[in-house]
């Protein structure tokens, strides 16, 4: 187990970059502490997997290092690295048993067989596969190979981390439930560094300590799910987690209020007097409807409901915006305002939030 | 559900069985024929019964000839076989190269029996072929015309020439349909070049090798044309294998009888092995579990 530190990094698949978009992933600088479980979360294409081969080995970065421990590994292959990595579809050896399988690393590193037999049993038992030991890997069912890909991830003690390459794609759902429930509680017992990529908020969000959202190559925020969902640090941020995502008004800011749409909105918070695109972010979570008032005009498009609450789809001067009705809340006949909490408001210059007054640096 | 009884739907089937009929049960019936008959000229036939099997079963000609035949396929396969996929595994992945590779392979592939036979007789020749003129330059005795090894060697290598490249193309589309995650989890296992054989690229392969290997069988066991274009079965009877046997009996000596029941026999054999082939096949993909 180490920690990870990616200093400087970066990386562009074409030999000359030249523009900011010549660069699969853009300059980044980080720690990924030691023993904790990170996602990375995005969309396909922002290079979420790059950066994952990147820690793995088996891309080299265009500029930048990699750190193990505050070893440099930049340059070191693959399996000097010792990281285990499981991927999207199952690897697993078909032509051996369940139990060659699990010794196949251990074997390779020319462990004797007492600790290599030892290790496999206590592997097998994790996993929850010891009376399937003796049985060939081929004919297995999908989720029961990537549990064996896992287990090869895990059968060496010393690995650093643990990578995952969106390893649950090709699972069905029930046993997605179940995989993801085991790869926690084994990430509590053992307490190995684990880093999950994934498209799926839900699955990011219900794995990780930390989830790393990354947007066009970029980094944009590193932070506990409630982090992610109180206080997105860009739009991106904003739009992707959560169901729906944030809505953002076009506003004009001063001091402790806004102009939305022609309504004066408390803002619960001074800000310095931004320049740029200025939006005001809130969740559905956070918008009220009411009939009259001091509210932003709004008007109700049409009502959704999906069982635990129901989803509002308004529309306010031609912005598509929602708002969520908790389950026994009433939706006003006539609501034609909608009122913001101020708590859940947060002001973005040019897709960045920007802090209020009195926030301490983060 | 009701089905429809309407036995004027045979018609349909009427094409096909008139067809196989001509092409394949008709032929077949007339070697049948003459393999129970016997006759001295005139159109005139004798019933002689299963008397030509008899003989067939206790000729030398014939089981020597079973023996080059068979010693000839396995020679083969046990070069081409290990061969074709050493090259398999060695052709660039993917770019411009594995295109011209792949059409390079190709073309032994391309070129009829008695072409290739022609042009290794010509280039083993000792008085104008490069090869010859050039291995007996260099004091190798070589001349396929009168040495038993040499005859051979020359269709042995004439053969894996023209064939290699079958091999290597079916483990070629094998290798390449390993995803590209098998090497890296043999990478961070800390696989080991042999094992990566071992255990992701040959059982991938297992399939189409399978295959590979019928199709280089039955080929070579019925090859015919490059050697005698390029021996003539010769020296002596050294490369006289069942086909140009069986030509020499039929057409050469006039042999009927005996031709009919040495080539069902030979029929038989081929499609003996052939079943052994498929189902040992068929297991290996059904092979499950345990």
């Amino acid at each position: 187990m180490a920690k990870i530190t990616l200093d400087n990094l970066a990386h562009s698949y074409l030999p000359n970059p030249q523009t900011e978009d010549d660069w699969a992933l853009k300059e980044l600088n980080h720690d990924w502490q030691d023993g904790e479980a990170y996602a990375l979360l995005g969309a396909s294409g922002c290079g979420k997997s790059t950066l994952l081969n990147i820690i793995s080995g088996l891309l080299q970065p265009s500029q930048g290092r990699i750190l193990f421990d505050d070893v440099d590994v930049t340059a070191a292959p693959t399996a000097e690295r010792n990281i285990a990595q499981v991927f999207q579809f199952p690897v697993v050896y078909d032509t051996m048993t369940v139990r060659d399988n699990l010794a196949f690393p251990l074997r390779n590193r020319g462990r004797d067989a007492a600790f290599v037999a030892e290790r496999v049993q206590e592997i097998a038992r994790m996993i929850g596969m010891e009376d399937m030991l003796d049985r060939r890997a081929r004919g297995l069912t999908a989720d029961a190979k990537q549990k064996i890909s896992l287990g090869r991830g895990m059968v060496r003690q010393d690995v650093n981390a643990l990578l995952f390459d969106e390893p649950l794609t090709v699972i069905d759902p029930h046993m997605k439930w179940e995989l993801r429930t085991q790869l926690k509680s084994l990430h509590h017992e053992f307490g190995h560094t684990m880093i999950y990529v994934t498209h799926d908020q839900t699955e990011a969000l219900t794995f990780a300590d930390k989830v790393v959202v990354m947007h066009d190559g970029r980094v944009v925020q590193i932070g506990t799910p409630q982090e992610l969902f109180e206080r997105p640090a860009h739009t991106f941020v904003g739009y992707f987690i959560g169901s729906p995502g944030m809505n953002l008004f076009d506003a004009r800011i001063d001091g402790r209020t806004a102009q939305i749409a022609g309504a004066t909105v408390d803002l619960g918070a001074g800000y310095e007097a931004p320049s740029g695109r200025v939006q005001v972010g809130i969740r559905p979570e956070f918008i009220r409807l009411a009939t009259g008032g001091n509210g932003v005009p709004a008007r109700i498009r049409r009502i959704e409901d999906v069982g635990r609450h129901r989803i509002v789809r308004l529309d306010v001067d031609g912005t598509r915006i929602s708002a969520i009705a908790a389950e026994g809340e009433s939706i006003p006949e006539n609501a034609d305002r909608i009122e913001f909490d101020p708590q859940g408001i947060n002001v973005y210059v040019d897709d960045w939030r920007i802090a209020p007054h009195g926030e301490g640096a983060r | 559900m009701n089905k429809t009884v309407n036995q004027k739907a045979w018609f349909l089937v009427l094409p096909v069985l008139v067809l196989v009929a001509f092409s394949a049960v008709i032929p077949l019936m007339t070697v049948v024929n003459y393999s129970v008959q016997d006759t001295f000229g005139n159109n005139v036939f004798f019933w002689a019964g299963l008397d030509w099997f008899k003989q067939m079963l206790h000729s030398d000609r014939m089981w020597n000839a079973l023996g080059r035949q068979l010693s000839f396929s396995a020679i083969i396969l046990a070069i081409e076989v290990p061969l074709g996929v050493f090259v398999a595994l060695n052709m660039p992945k993917k770019g411009f190269w594995a295109s011209f590779c792949l059409v390079v392979m190709s073309l032994p592939l391309l070129i009829p029996w008695n072409v290739v036979g022609t042009i290794w007789q010509i280039f083993g020749r000792v008085d104008i072929g490069l090869l010859g003129y050039a291995l007996n330059k260099l004091g190798i005795s070589y001349n396929y015309t009168q040495d038993f090894f040499a005859a051979w060697a020359t269709v042995i290598v004439m053969d894996v020439w023209h064939w290699t490249s079958l091999v290597a193309l079916l483990a070629y589309a094998g290798l390449q349909s390993i995803p590209d995650a098998y090497y890296q989890a043999a990478k961070i296992d800390q696989a080991s070049r042999w094992k990566v054989f071992r255990y992701i690229e040959l059982p991938k392969m297992m399939g189409v090798l399978m295959i590979a290997i019928l199709l280089r069988f039955m080929d070579s066991f019925m090859i015919y044309t490059e050697p005698f274009v390029v021996t003539g079965g010769g020296p002596g009877n050294a490369t006289t294998f069942l086909s140009i046997d069986l030509v020499k009996m039929a057409l050469g000596q006039f042999d009927l009888g005996p031709a009919a029941a040495f080539s069902l026999m030979y029929f038989l054999v081929i499609l003996l092995i052939s079943y052994v082939f498929y189902t040992v096949m068929v297991n290996l993909d059904k092979r499950e579990g345990k």
